[in-house]
């Protein structure tokens, strides 16, 4: 679109963005700088300039155990993002390639599941995980976190993988692949980016996770999301310890976020928006 | 390509994710339904009892019932006008011919990665606190009164800040449909002499509509869940005014240990949910057609 | 070798009866070429022969041997796709050595064949490259060379060329063609190009709701059209045909008579008629004729034929040439 602008307007329009975008981002930003003041500091006052300690990350990690939960939410996401993918892959593969009449209907279903308020189960999926003693477990957290994410799993790679134009499937059943073949050679390869779309955008939602997490955990196997919950008492003064612990909890997620935003839409609206 | 050999592949391979769903749709679901008719308390586990509708009436008379549907609608209408006006507004922001679009994208998205509890704290101490969050630091800047968020505005609360986290998500997926919005029709509405308003009114809103519905179901379908905020926040109060019904069941499941309650009510959310779902998945169906 | 044999073949997609039966004799070497409107079931029966889809009833065999539940790579055949359905992330080399790769020859082997057959389609220069970078027409050639290097039994071309611009078509059509008589392997080739399918067949199958209403080389369906339906479809301009007191007198329900069989003359002859559109093509000049008593007839004239709208021009009708149907449609015989 080639649109004459004036370089004013051009810089009225800059200026005007920038302080809307500034504005938005200014509680993340502030929490990070907050995380290097000293706790006198933190209560001080307004001030964008800390004094630059870095001892509020050492004082979170040594007393209350920050790589504990870290840890527990890198397993829960990557974990439950893996194990949805092995079980989603072939799914979406059958539907985009393979469709019937039904398709359409166990795709909308499968949507359906996730629509069900997880507070609607919250105690019968307690009992179940207290019965078979998989409360505070990761393991169990990891299935749970799979499950919910299931149904996005699916849909994203099914919406990536009917792009994929049947006919290269056809050419490879014609030259010679079989089943298996035509999986590693031609859809792996063709459909990686829409898988990795998928990992990240679900990597995401699942540290991001914070009602079964919080639910389902006290210590062993609580992530990030239960560690900073149980901040929300404090005891003394622990504002710029909290933002420290916050920080380090958002960082890695924001980053990997920035990279995500397409296959965010996408993932999100379910391939309505592109 | 559709041979018998194929067929039969397809269903086995979609065999896992099916049973998996229907299992993690079926039984907790089957056990709350049963539940709710139960008199069944977590502290005398022995006395459990067929309670018939007693469980329904009893949250049905609940006056917290009544708040926590309203503080629900209060909620999610509060978030969602923010964040559509919000985002429409920002997103035709970031649209215009700015400098470092990539980096103001990057700004504007950021609340949307942020887990709720941090977000929930960020807000709570930082920003909103009476003594020492920012809002007080500029009240008191300008010679005002620092307002206690917390205890005064307590749903206003919880409502800026769920609008904060998603307002990104608004504006991302508002600004992906402006985007695919056609150079050509804009051009062409140009030569017919509509001026920007006008061009906004009959090209941009029309061709928006679509991506602002998806983002009005899909929001609903996630606030009516709104749960971290809260219990990082407010823990529901003062009293009942920021408990949504989310949390009322939490509260009558988990903190009171009634299971039969919490039952009643967690089927009560369910209908609730389905009555959005329905909705949205007509819009989505109709986009799978194409 | 590459006979095919197609006994009472039929396909029903749920409720819809796509082909309701056929049967049809491909001898080996051949270029036998599938016509017919869109939608008849051309693909359809393509994508049967190659084993894409099951067939409903009847049976398929390829030189003799019965192949019906025979899966698409034990046929023996090559297929070559509208869209070419080239793997996008293999090389041109890796895309040609495909089915040898999955045919687990030995790699020196691999090399040899991908060699010869780039050779052969002038692709040498881009073995390197991916399918995003190349144009159309070489695209085609992968897609034609992947098919080559199998050496199989008979090739089959679903429009192969409909993506290509006018130019390009030509040429690719002389290639496939010139490729044929090198090779002297069988090919089944779908289009719904007139052209294509006049110039390259040894032999035309025309298809209408999935059945096969002629089957003839291309000069014969020309001559001697068997029914109203391939009279219209084979020939261009379409075929005029006229009812009503001419064709009753031919002794025939409907008359049909070629555009190019009308003598024109600007002042005398059987019929007259004003000339609605003239399309000067140079060589020819193709008349839409509003003629008196009969009604719109087309006809061509010589490109130098000066007319143009509104003109008065006399037609007449190469008696000889004259196609006569009953009222069942059928030709009728001299
Ligand atoms: N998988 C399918 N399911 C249901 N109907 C189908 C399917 N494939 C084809 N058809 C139907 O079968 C008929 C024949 O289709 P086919 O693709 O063979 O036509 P075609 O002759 O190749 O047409 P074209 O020239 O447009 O390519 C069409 O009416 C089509 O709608
Ligand atoms: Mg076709």
């Amino acid at each position: 679109m080639a649109r004459k602008v004036t370089t004013g307007a051009r810089i009225g329009w800059t200026i005007a963005a920038w302080v809307v975008a500034l504005l938005i981002f200014f509680p993340i930003l502030y929490a990070l700088i907050t995380s290097f003041k000293t706790e006198q500091e933190a209560i001080a006052g307004f001030s964008l300039i800390p004094s630059g300690t870095f001892e509020n990350y050492i004082t979170v990690e040594e007393q209350r155990d920050y790589f504990t939960p870290f840890m527990n939410s890198v397993i829960l996401s990557v974990g439950s993002t893996i194990l949805a993918l092995i079980v989603a892959l072939p799914a979406a593969w059958a539907m985009a390639f393979a469709p019937t009449k039904r398709t359409k209907d166990i795709l909308m279903w499968m949507l359906s599941t996730k629509m069900m308020p997880s507070v609607a189960v919250l105690l019968p999926i307690f009992i179940i995980f207290r019965n078979l003693g998989l409360l505070d477990t990761r393991i169990g957290l990891t299935v749970m976190l799979m499950l919910i994410n299931l149904p996005i799993v699916v849909w994203m790679l099914y919406t990536y993988f009917r792009e994929i134009p049947g006919e290269i499937l056809e050419a490879a059943r014609m030259d010679g692949a079989g089943i298996w073949q035509e999986i590693v050679y031609v859809l792996a390869p063709m459909g990686v980016p829409g898988i990795a779309s998928t990992l990240l955008l679900n990597v995401i939602l699942a540290w991001n996770e914070a009602f079964w997490t919080i639910q389902l955990t006290t210590t062993n196997a609580a992530p990030l999301t239960a560690f900073i919950a149980s901040f929300s008492s404090p005891q003394g003064l622990f504002w710029a310890k909290l933002s420290a612990a916050s920080t380090m909890a958002i960082a890695p997620i924001l980053i990997l976020g920035w990279f995500s935003q397409k296959q965010l839409v996408r993932g999100l609206t379910f391939g309505a928006v592109k | 390509m559709a041979t018998q050999n194929t067929k039969t592949l397809a269903r086995v391979m979609m065999a896992p994710s099916v049973i998996l769903l229907l299992i993690w749709m079926i039984v907790p679901l089957a056990m709350t339904l049963y539940y709710s008719f139960q008199n069944y308390n977590l502290l005398t586990p022995m006395n459990v009892s067929f309670a018939g509708f007693f469980n329904y009436q009893y949250f049905y008379t609940d006056p917290a019932f009544f708040q926590s549907i309203w503080n629900t609608l209060v909620l999610v209408l509060g978030v969602l006008a923010i964040t559509v006006i919000g985002g429409i507004a920002i997103a035709l922001l970031i649209d215009q011919p700015i400098f470092g679009q990539g980096i103001v994208r990057i700004l504007v998205i950021s609340p949307f990665f942020v887990m709720p509890p941090v977000a929930a704290l960020i807000w709570k101490n930082m920003i909103m606190h009476p003594g020492y969050g920012v809002l007080a630091d500029l009240a008191q800047f300008f010679g005002a009164q620092p307002i206690d968020w917390f205890a005064q505005y307590p749903l206003l609360s919880v409502i800026i800040i769920v609008a904060w986290q998603w307002l990104p998500f608004a504006t991302l997926i508002l600004l992906t449909a402006l985007q695919s919005l056609d150079g050509e029709q804009k051009e062409a509405a140009e030569m017919d002499g509509a001026n920007a308003v006008q061009r906004f009114i009959h090209l941009t809103l029309p061709h928006l509509s679509r991506a602002i519905t998806v983002v009005i179901l899909i929001q609903t379908i996630f606030l009516l869940g709104v749960y971290a905020e809260i219990l990082v926040t407010t823990n529901g109060g003062p009293g009942y005014a920021s408990t949504n019904l989310t949390f009322l069941i939490y509260r009558t499941a988990r903190l009171g240990y009634d299971v039969g309650g919490g039952a009643a009510g967690g089927i009560i959310a369910v209908v609730l949910a389905n009555i959005v779902a329905f909705f949205l998945m007509r819009a989505v169906g109709k986009n799978l057609d194409k | 070798m590459g006979s095919i044999t197609l006994k009472n073949v039929s396909k029903t997609f749920g409720e819809a009866k796509v082909i309701p039966s056929i049967d049809l004799e491909i001898n080996n070497g051949e270029f036998v070429v599938f016509v017919g409107p869109s939608g008849c079931g051309k693909s359809t029966l393509l994508r049967l022969i190659a084993g894409l889809e099951d067939v409903s009833g009847g049976h398929i065999m390829i030189d003799g041997k019965d192949v019906t539940d025979a899966a698409p790579a034990e046929r023996g055949l090559a297929m070559v796709f509208q869209s070419y359905a080239l793997y996008p992330h293999m090389s041109v080399r890796k895309n040609i050595a495909f089915p040898l790769k999955m045919a687990k020859m030995d790699q020196a082997q691999i090399d040899k064949k991908v060699g010869d057959a780039a050779r052969i389609l002038n692709l040498t220069d881009y073995l390197e490259r991916r399918p995003g970078q190349l144009s159309g027409g070489q695209r085609q050639r992968v897609a034609i060379g992947r098919a080559i290097v199998r050496e199989p039994s008979a090739f089959l071309f679903d429009e192969p060329l409909s993506n290509l611009d006018a130019a390009l078509r030509g040429t690719m059509r002389l290639e496939i063609s010139d490729l044929h008589h090198q090779l002297k392997t069988t090919m089944i080739y779908v289009t719904h190009d007139q052209i294509e399918a006049m110039t390259m067949a040894d032999k035309i199958v025309v298809l209408n709701r999935g059945n096969i209403e002629q089957v003839g080389s291309p000069l014969e369906l020309y001559k001697t059209p068997r029914n109203l339906f391939v009279a219209g479809f084979i020939g261009s301009p379409k075929m005029n045909f006229l009812e009503g007191e001419y064709a009753k007198s031919k002794g025939a329900k409907t008359a049909g008579v070629r555009p190019e069989h009308i003598g024109l003359s600007k002042d005398s002859g059987l019929w007259s008629g004003t000339v609605t559109v003239a399309e000067h093509l140079g060589a020819d000049t193709f008349l839409h004729l509003d003629v008196d008593g009969i009604g719109p007839i087309t006809a061509r004239a010589g490109g130098e034929f000066g007319a143009s709208y509104g003109d008065k021009v006399f037609l007449t009708p190469d008696d000889s040439k004259l196609h006569r149907f009953d009222d069942k449609g059928l030709a009728i015989k001299a």
